[in-house]
């Protein structure tokens, strides 16, 4: 791989880190909008407000950036970079079109928990960093709930590694078959839940009760800073949209996939990025402990089940 | 056993049964997509004119003609927000050895909005008809200040004041009615 294909692919895995969050963010703001029978932005822009993230951001940098005295200023202003940064890493690995994903190393899937574990103890540090009780016990609640939820999604991405036979997300796509569609549905479910609680979305955002600890571990950040987090947020949508779109939805497998390929992907994570939005306006957020029951009673267990389904159908050559 | 499981869901005693929790997710996604494909709510104000009920207090209006100056909605007034001052003239007699007549004439007439609350008792009490309540509501200042309207404004919003609804098919008829009926007193 030559230095000016390096650069180029960072190029590009930037240029959608930093747009496709925008996309889900202005689908959430439509979407909701009208399943809640209001309309939405509708002015900046021009057409049906498709520029309001664009001024929001502009908003944003314009804001004063807030350090709190008492807070630990270090860690405070490296927090949203803590958060932000192992998403990009996480997206550089998913793969997009046949053989082509931003970074290809031959355990992928592993690079990509760790990536994702790593964004969320931003989260933590900003809690922590904060010095403030809101921010704290937000930090604390995240903390229980990001450790819970990663075991469901080390498990149901096991069982795909599994039925793949890799720990290269390239080689995983590769191997997709459609009957994989019925049988790693209970994973893909367990990821799906588990997901959209990793990125303490609504129903599971305890983290950040906006009526309980104002922003949770965000409460003291301001402009930029803040923005940072709210694109982690959906940065993080669509990063796991896009790795159950590859690895459970069979990414790039449809017609034309040599051409269109990378469409196919896109579209499946769309479709995932609708859901996740959907869920969060259709359903009211979980109690703390509702929540530990739900990662520890429901969904380990049925990841465990998954993974023995898939040494079964490994074995017997499904 | 079962004594204890009704006491503690409420929902079983009053519902009959509750939906599982499956259900009930399932039932906020289709309601949800439900009003998504519904047409919105949402009136874009400034470019689509709201529709009012008939009866909307928006702004007092000064029908001057009407206007006595008897001071009655001034006196009336909850916060004191009317302001009038008015001058006697005299209207020399038109029959030879007649009296001069005497009427006030009114100078101002003014309404501060940044004090008016809206209760409608001046256009109650006003014995003339000369206040009436209009529906029009535009008339937002950036200066506190500047919401002390003179005559010639509130007579402007004449023009948008609606035309009283109708009565009730069983209401008594108007007084005006009443009295032009009335059969005329017979003579001693």
């Amino acid at each position: 791989m030559t230095w000016v294909e390096v650069v180029l692919r960072a190029v590009v895995i930037l240029a959608a880190f930093l747009s496709l969050p925008l996309l889900v963010g202005q689908t959430e703001h439509k979407l909701m909008a009208h399943m809640q029978g209001r309309l939405g932005p509708m002015y900046a822009g021009g057409f049906h407000g498709w520029a309001q993230l664009v001024a929001d951001g502009a908003k944003f940098v314009q804001k004063e950036d807030i350090v709190p005295a008492a807070a630990d200023k270090r860690l405070f202003r490296l927090a949203p970079a803590i958060a932000l940064i192992p998403y990009l890493v996480a997206l550089a690995t998913v793969p997009i079109h046949p053989g082509v994903a931003g970074l290809d190393v031959p355990a992928s899937a592993l690079l990509f928990l760790v990536a994702t574990g790593v964004g969320a103890l931003g989260t933590l540090v900003a809690g922590w960093a904060s010095a403030n009780k809101y921010a704290l016990l937000g930090a604390l609640r995240a903390a229980a709930q990001l450790i819970s939820y990663e075991l469901p999604i080390v498990l149901s991405l096991a069982s795909v590694c599994l039925a793949g036979g890799s720990l290269s997300l390239l080689t995983l796509t590769d191997r997709w078959q459609p009957h994989w569609l019925l049988w790693q549905l209970p994973g893909a479910l367990v990821f799906l839940v588990a997901s959209v609680a990793e990125l303490t979305r609504p129903p599971f955002d305890t983290p950040v009760a906006d009526a309980e600890l104002v922003m949770g571990p965000w409460t003291e950040y301001s402009g930029l800073r803040f923005a940072f987090f709210l694109l982690t947020e959906y940065a993080g949508i669509v990063v796991m949209a896009l790795l159950l779109s590859a690895l459970w939805l069979g990414g790039w497998h449809g017609p034309f996939s040599d051409t269109l390929g990378w469409l196919w992907t896109v579209l499946k994570a769309f479709a995932v990025a609708v859901l996740i939005i959907w869920m969060r306006v259709a359903w009211p957020r979980v109690r703390a402990d509702q929540l530990q029951r739900l990662a520890w009673l429901v969904l380990v267990p049925v990841a465990l089940a998954q993974l023995a389904l898939t040494g079964v159908g490994v074995v017997m050559g499904w | 056993m079962s004594e204890s499981n009704a006491a503690k869901d409420p929902s079983s005693r009053t519902r009959g049964k509750a939906p599982g929790i499956l259900p009930g997710l399932l039932q906020g996604m289709v309601t949800t997509a439900k009003s998504a494909l519904r047409p919105t709510h949402t009136a874009e104000y400034p470019h689509a004119e709201p529709t009012l009920p008939p009866r909307s207090r928006g702004v007092i209006a000064l029908l001057e003609e009407n206007c006595t100056s008897c001071m009655l909605c001034a006196r009336e007034c909850p916060d004191w927000c009317i302001y009038i001052d008015s001058h006697k003239e005299t209207i020399p007699a038109t029959t030879p050895g007649g009296r001069d007549r005497q009427r006030n004439v009114l100078d101002r007439f003014a309404i501060d909005f940044s004090l008016c609350m809206y209760c409608g008792i001046c256009v109650e009490v006003c014995p003339f008809d000369a206040l009436f309540w209009s529906p029009q509501f535009e008339y937002a200042e950036y200066d506190l200040r500047d919401l002390l309207h003179e005559k010639e404004r509130l007579g402007g919003w004449m023009a948008t004041v609606p035309p009283p609804p109708a009565l009730d098919p069983a209401a008594a008829e108007p007084a005006e009615v009443t009295a032009a009926n009335r059969p005329e007193r017979g003579r001693p």
